[in-house]
């Protein structure tokens, strides 16, 4: 094994006492103290920062519309443009939940449902938000395009209960996605 | 000296050397092989692991041939010319020629010499093409489609499939969602016209209410007009269909397949002992189909014993000792239960003691329970019988599990015997305590409940509530059939294992144990049971049926214990079908 031996630099006198150093670092700090007191920070017309430099007034200030497309905030259900739940409750998203976040409970829809021909969706549907990781794999198995991340991050409760989220706060999170594929229309 | 070198050559041919014990040489993909004439090529390919895709070939039904996806490439030597010699490899087979077009596997016999190929260019596109075809009017519904997980067309489209579709034009509508019986749901658009079940109900159930209507891509699957698929075999078809076109009203939407946990085990609702599997997820069973035993059930079993299993999870069911208080009974721990016994029943004379056990009890609870009627010195110990109407199938008259087992262990020809004895021992007054377990006595036993309010104690074990639970000073809560492990023995001398698909629910216990901790409340001594095994190798020691047997040994498939000479009418059916040539079975 080969042992590489290394030499120490050697310090000059001015640098031996850290004197320069010490006034470079405090001359630099002064400097952004300066800015952010004209509010020239770099990047602070971004932020749209209220206070001083950088510093956002969070909550009442958010990043939200920073967010990229692909960011994966809670997983919610959508609904189509004719208003039916697309998810037919196949539990393939409750297979694949790495942390086994989500819990359905299938149903049948009744004879007389407009959509009685698609025949099944969930009775209940759960994801337990302590347990999601955002993972954003049952966005991807979602044989349906039923379920996606939205760009909800802000998953807040006072007790476990409060952090499930039952069928119906999942669609009022996830509201209507138009486009999507129809598979179930009349012809199809 | 007059042994010709050819002669001996001739006798050493593979084909006379077959013939001699009835079979025929068959090269299956480049290996050759010995099958018994008259052996179907897809059952010679299955001897051998060499998969067949197939959907409608059952080895249990007649073969049909319609769903043309067994095709596989077959070759014969050369037809010789008048006076020519056959040609012979050095293993003395003849060559091969094989055959330009496929043919199916499932409803041609192996012959002589005869080549099958079922990986060549030829049968992989026949086998896409069918593939193709089958897909042409399939709705695709897979995510609300029960059979998903399971589905042959499923697995097939992935092995065989070309993964998209080429038909452009609007695909056949049929009927869907048919009610066609009280236990069955109809989807006529799944449907791969394999008619498996169609030749289910003709061949094995005896009611051939099944059939097509239509021609071409309309052809239907429907019900007789003025018939209902009402068999009380009718399940087995949704079983048998390859795809979701038969789906069971019972399990419809219940649980994705691919969540259950099998647990092989057998069915304790007659004395056939059908062999089952139990489908469970966490703790809740969702279904119970029937497991292959050639010897028991085939590959049958009736809907009324394969949908008996929802009590499991009813709210009737016992999850904690209850004592009686005043009139109404209050929870105890199985500590305080334990201890309130011993001092009841030794307040009377061991004779005016009676035991009631029961018949759906396995072997090593029936041995325990005489342990228990010895200790207690009580000549009083009789089983509940039950018997009903039998069919000419499956379900046996005698609705008890495990009558062999209780003859074999209780050592008495007729362990239901003395019950009437008891019952009128209770009346007279001369019984003053009763053991009921695992027995309701007020509804399958002709006792009322005055005549248990006679009883100075009655201690019942029961894993539902019932009337003589109410009538009891003690109730103790026991295992269902799914939450125990043990063995019994079926009406033809069967010896099969049940095996443990779920847990007792609260604090309900495993009958083993709550007879253990019986004897050992009542004698105060130890019985030195820690596990299942102690109990069944005492059994053995005791028993001389069991010698030199254990729980292991029994496996899934069951041992034959004694011969009773009792046949079961389905298995008569199948084996006469079998010899006919009708079925390989």
């Amino acid at each position: 094994m080969a042992v590489v031996k290394l030499q120490r630099p050697k310090l000059g006198p001015g640098e031996a006492i850290y004197l320069t150093a010490l006034f470079k670092g405090f001359f630099l700090t002064m400097t952004h103290a300066v800015k952010s007191l004209l509010g020239k920070s770099m990047g602070a017309k971004d932020l749209a920062s209220s206070g001083l430099g950088v510093t956002m007034q969070y909550p009442e200030q958010k990043w939200d519309e920073h967010l990229p497309e692909y960011y994966r905030g809670a997983p919610a259900l959508v609904t189509d443009e004719q208003g039916r739940e697309r998810c037919v409750s196949c539990q393939l998203c409750e297979f694949i939940c790495p942390p086994k976040a989500i819990k359905i409970i299938p149903g049948e829809i009744p004879s007389d449902d407009p959509w009685a021909k698609v025949e099944k969706r969930p009775a209940a549907f759960d994801i337990d938000m302590i347990r999601c990781i955002y993972c954003g794999m049952c966005e991807e198995v979602c044989p349906e395009q039923a379920i996606f991340l939205r760009k909800d991050y802000v998953i807040t409760g006072l007790s476990r209960k409060e952090m499930v989220h039952h069928k119906d706060k999942l669609y009022q999170i996830g509201g209507v996605r138009t486009g999507l594929v129809n598979k179930w229309n009349e012809l199809k | 000296m007059s042994d010709t070198p050819s002669a001996t050559l001739e006798i050493r041919q593979p084909k006379d050397l077959a013939a001699a014990i009835g079979m025929v040489n068959v090269q299956i993909n480049g290996c050759w092989h010995q099958f018994p004439k008259g052996t179907r090529m897809i059952e010679a390919c299955r001897q051998v692991q060499v998969a067949v895709p197939h959907y409608c070939y059952h080895p249990k039904l007649t073969p049909s041939g319609n769903c043309r996806m067994c095709l596989v490439q077959v070759g014969m030597p050369p037809r010789p010319a008048p006076g020519q010699e056959p040609q012979r490899d050095t293993l003395g087979y003849e060559p091969i020629t094989w055959s330009p077009r496929a043919v199916i596997a499932c409803a041609n016999t192996v012959s002589e010499n005869m080549g099958i190929c079922t990986t060549s260019k030829l049968v992989e596109s026949c086998q896409a093409g069918v593939m193709e075809f089958l897909l042409i009017n399939h709705p695709l519904d897979c995510p609300i489609c029960d059979q998903a997980g399971e589905c042959r067309l499923q697995e097939n489209s992935v092995s065989h499939g070309r993964g998209v579709s080429r038909f452009a034009d609007m695909k056949v509508k049929k009927p869907k969602n048919v009610a066609i019986g009280p236990r069955v749901r109809l989807d006529d658009e799944r449907c791969i016209l394999c008619s498996r079940c169609i030749r289910f109900m003709d061949e094995v159930a005896g009611e051939p209410v099944l059939g097509f209507t239509q021609r071409g891509t309309h052809t239907t699957l429907t019900v007789h007009p003025g018939h209902l698929l009402d068999s009380n075999y009718s399940l087995n078809t949704v079983d048998l269909c390859p795809v979701g076109a038969l789906t069971a009203n019972d399990f419809r939407f219940q649980m994705r397949v691919w969540f259950l946990k099998e647990t092989p085990t057998i069915d304790v609702n007659c004395g056939t002992g059908s062999n089952i599997t139990v489908w469970t997820r966490e703790n809740t069973i969702h279904r119970i189909t029937p497991r292959r035993n050639n010897d028991v059930n085939s590959d049958w079993m009736p809907d009324s014993h394969r949908l008996n299993f929802h009590y499991i999870d009813s709210a009737a069911r016992l999850t904690e000792p209850l004592a009686k208080a005043g009139t109404r009974h209050r929870q105890a721990t199985w500590a305080e239960a334990l201890q309130i016994i011993a001092p009841q029943l030794k307040a009377v004379a061991p004779d005016q003691i009676a035991v009631i056990a029961s018949a759906r009890m396995t072997n090593e609870e029936l041995h325990l329970t005489r342990i228990l009627a010895q200790k207690l010195g009580t000549p009083h110990l009789a089983l509940v019988p039950r018997y009903a109407e039998p069919d000419a199938l499956l379900i046996a008259a005698d609705r008890n599990p495990n009558t062999s087992g209780a003859k074999l262990v209780l050592a008495t020809e007729d362990p239901y015997a003395a019950l009437d004895g008891i019952r009128n021992g209770v009346r007279a007054g001369s019984i003053k305590a009763l053991i009921v377990l695992g027995e309701d006595i007020i509804s399958d036993a002709g006792f009322t409940a005055a005549d248990l309010g006679r009883l100075a104690f009655l201690l019942h074990t029961h894993l539902l509530a019932n009337p003589t639970a109410d009538a009891a000073h003690l109730v103790l809560p026991t295992a269902a059939f799914s939450e125990k492990r043990g063995s019994m023995v079926n009406l033809s001398g069967r010896l099969q294992r049940l095996n443990r698909a779920t847990a007792t629910p609260g604090n309900a216990r495993d009958d083993w144990e709550m007879l253990r901790d019986l004897i050992r409340a009542i004698t105060g001594e130890d019985p030195a049971i820690h596990n299942l095994e102690d109990i069944f190798t005492q059994l053995a020691a005791t028993i001389p049926a069991f010698t030199g047997l254990d729980l292991a040994k029994i496996t899934n498939a069951g041992i034959p214990l004694i011969d009773t000479g009792y046949k079961i009418p389905l298995l008569e059916n199948e084996r006469a079908r079998i010899a006919a040539g009708v079925i390989n079975g």
